[in-house]
């Protein structure tokens, strides 16, 4: 099985870290991965603010990037939530057809690909975990308070799995952070009102690390955390999984 | 023409106020949610009442001329109307006919989008909107901010305010009961009073002509009751097939628009009583040009139960009158476009797509879905601005290229870098740093990383520490 590591963008730039740790933890469970480096973008920023039709070439580029591997894994639901439902614009060539049905998501390639329930390590510290909105409702990684009071994920699964990690319970179990792509500037107003509820919740009930499986809603919170000097420190899930220290 | 982000950043300035009217939606939801999941088959429900929807719609033509002869044979006056003109010319005939001064109303948001009120009242006849939240944003010459709360908005001390000036109650008073009283006086003579009684349908149902009302105050009822004439105005999309399809809805309606298991009134009405008449008036309105758009027409399934709303982050940080639009929420920004693209052009990016609303939809409408494919539409039909495309197309060149994209982030991580914070912060230049900080920049990309360090020692060994600072390092920063 050979594995292409699909890296998003602003990840790339901003949090090499989330990505060396993705490799490293795919690794160390024994699959066979690398990092196309002609790689660039899903084009989810442009096809969310209305622009799919200029979005075309990069998805053809990310098409051609990852036509020959078996299994594209990236540390981000929402891209791999545009990849698979957005692509269905372009011809459905069996590339196309290939890349859209083996385009996964970290946690899920770990769980439901590989069957790992269980991660070895400490992390002896109270985490929150922000299930982003196209992992949990787009992807279906996780229950959703509409249906269910319980919650379920096998991210939280994973976790747990930690010695000593014990996760936070929110008053808003899976609310939106407001981070939503360009939404964050264009609603500058109500999406950095909605990053300060969100983490006023995680501060209200004891967070110390912050994670996701979605760095871009890490990065708006990570920004108000930083912005209130908070002492929560932000990691992609990632890099907990993978055995980094906070 | 104020955009939503405009009229939502004045929204949010009170930050009290955002709270208070989160929290408050919030609360409803919460409701909502304790009382679905006690219902086992609550998905299933979802599923049916979609899929009988789904049905109407695709036979919606039948169904409507089956509901005309019914209504007729039950001796109900039927009337069609091609858009909100004729909808309000319909009704000041019958109003007229009769010799009608005064008219009570249960709330209504078809009357909203035809904008009746002024209408009649241009035409001299005087309007009372019943429903107690409809009576206060009446008074205050307000549009109602949500479907099904209309005034959810104020808090009771701007009830007290409103009521003073026009109710006569003591200056301050803020006790939700003595309000309630006050409202209920003054109410009880508009309905003994009134010629004309005016009501919405929530369903319509084709194989009996009869019709479905559904309200907590019971005040489409006294209305009914007390006048002679009774006029029922309704969508095209309220109809259902067959009385055996209503269940389902009334089990959904109100536990999904309040959380309570049924409304208090859920009222049948077949046929006038002796010595009265009856008539429906049937609406358009853009109904079937919305039909006849395959990616929005399952938006024409909603049943009105503003759960879209109560659960949207973005509707409970904004406000109904942000979005300037008869339905606001979620469901307003994909039914406005259809009416008026380029007015409510920003109403499909009021939304971060976090798909809440069409989880929470008891009839399993794709909103964030349809709010996906306005934006396409929008940009497609030059609804856009100039720069915001001219930006997209930028962006475009710039991520379909290995070597650009490469350079772009090394250029803007430098930048970052190098430029003062004081500019890369700047709130007027750049929205991000009003309230977030950017990352901060690392040394290098991962894709640079990955060039030197891509060999199986160093991957599988320790993380270089290309992270910020720990959280004891933190700490002790404290």
């Amino acid at each position: 099985m050979k594995v292409g590591l699909f890296v998003p963008c602003y990840v790339d730039q901003f949090y090499p870290q989330v990505a060396i740790a993705s490799l490293q933890l795919l690794r160390k469970l024994g699959v066979q991965v690398e990092f196309p480096t002609k790689q660039t973008c899903c084009g989810q920023p442009m096809a969310n603010s209305g622009c799919e039709q200029e979005a075309l070439p990069v998805y053809h580029h990310f098409v051609d990037t990852f036509e020959n591997y078996d299994y594209i894994v990236c540390p981000s639901g929402s891209c791999v939530y545009h990849v698979q439902k957005h692509y269905n614009v372009i011809e459905q060539t069996s590339s196309v057809q290939h890349v859209r049905a083996k385009t996964v998501e970290l946690v899920d390639f770990i769980s439901t690909v590989l069957g790992v329930d269980t991660l070895p390590g400490k992390f002896p510290y109270k985490v929150g975990l922000h299930q982003s909105c196209h992992g949990q409702r787009g992807l279906r990684l996780a229950t959703a308070s509409e249906f269910t009071p319980k919650q379920e994920s096998a991210t939280r699964q994973l976790l747990l799995s930690k010695e000593g990690l014990e996760l936070t319970e929110l008053d808003r179990k899976d609310e939106c952070c407001g981070f939503g792509g360009t939404f964050c500037v264009v609603e500058e107003a109500v999406s950095g009102r909605m990053g300060q509820d969100r983490i006023a919740d995680h501060q209200k009930n004891g967070t110390q690390v912050l994670t996701g499986g979605d760095m871009s809603c890490l990065m708006h919170l990570e920004g108000i955390v930083r912005r209130q000097q908070l002492a929560m420190r932000v990691m992609h899930v990632a890099e907990i999984l993978n055995g980094n220290e906070p | 023409m104020s955009s939503h982000p405009e009229l939502a950043e004045k929204f949010t300035r009170d930050v009290a106020r955002t709270t208070w009217h989160d929290e408050t939606l919030w609360f409803v939801r919460q409701k909502r949610d304790r009382i679905a999941y006690t219902i086992p088959e609550f998905q299933q429900l979802r599923d049916l009442a979609s899929q009988v929807k789904n049905h109407m719609l695709s036979r919606i033509d039948e169904y409507l001329i089956q509901f005309e002869e019914n209504a007729k044979k039950n001796g109900v006056h039927v009337h069609w109307a091609a858009d909100a003109e004729e909808h309000n010319r319909i009704v000041l005939s019958i109003l007229q006919k009769h010799g009608a001064k005064r008219m009570v109303k249960s709330k209504s948001m078809l009357t909203e989008e035809c904008h009746l009120n002024p209408f009649l009242q241009a035409n001299g006849i005087q309007v009372v909107d019943t429903d107690l939240g409809e009576r206060i944003v009446q008074l205050r010459n307000e549009p109602p901010s949500h479907i099904v709360l209309p005034a959810i908005h104020l808090k009771k001390e701007d009830v007290g305010e409103t009521f003073h000036q026009h109710l006569g109650t003591p200056k301050g008073e803020k006790d939700p009961q003595a309000l309630t009283e006050a409202a209920r006086q003054h109410l009880r003579e508009q309905f003994i009073a009134a010629d004309v009684a005016l009501t919405g349908v929530n369903f319509a149902i084709a194989e009996t002509g009869g019709f479905v009302v559904c309200t907590n105050e019971g005040n489409a009822d006294l209305g009914v009751n007390m006048a002679p004439v009774h006029i029922a105005c309704m969508g095209i999309e309220k109809l259902l097939p067959k009385l055996k399809h209503l269940g389902i809805f009334t089990r959904l309606l109100a536990r999904s628009a309040t959380g309570q298991p049924v409304t208090t009134y859920t009222s049948h009405f077949t046929r006038p009583a002796e010595g009265r008449e009856m008539h429906i008036v049937i609406v358009d309105n853009g109904r079937t040009q919305q039909l006849g758009r395959p990616d929005f027409r399952n938006s024409l399934k909603c049943i009105r139960c503003g759960a879209c709303m109560n659960t949207c982050p973005i509707y409970r940080r904004s406000g109904g009158h942000s979005y300037d639009a008869t339905v606001p929420g979620p469901i307003g920004a994909i039914l406005s476009p259809n009416i008026d693209l380029k007015k409510y052009s920003s109403l499909p990016f009021a939304s971060t797509l976090c798909g809440s609303c069409s989880d929470v939809c008891p009839v399993k409408i794709d909103i964030h879905n349809q709010l996906y494919k306005w934006r396409q539409v929008i940009s497609e039909e030059g609804a856009m601005s100039k720069s915001k495309k001219w930006s997209m197309k930028a962006m475009t060149t710039l991520l379909a290229s290995p070597t650009l994209f490469a350079l772009g982030g090394k250029f803007g991580r430098m930048m970052l870098k190098i430029l003062p914070h004081s500019l890369t912060h700047a709130k007027s230049i750049n929205p991000w740093a009003k309230t977030r900080e950017l990352p901060a920049p690392p040394a290098k990309s991962f894709r640079e990383w990955y060039a030197e360090n891509n060999n199986e020692e160093q991957v599988n060994g320790k993380t270089e520490s290309v992270t910020g600072p720990s959280i004891k390092q933190i700490a002790k920063h404290e």
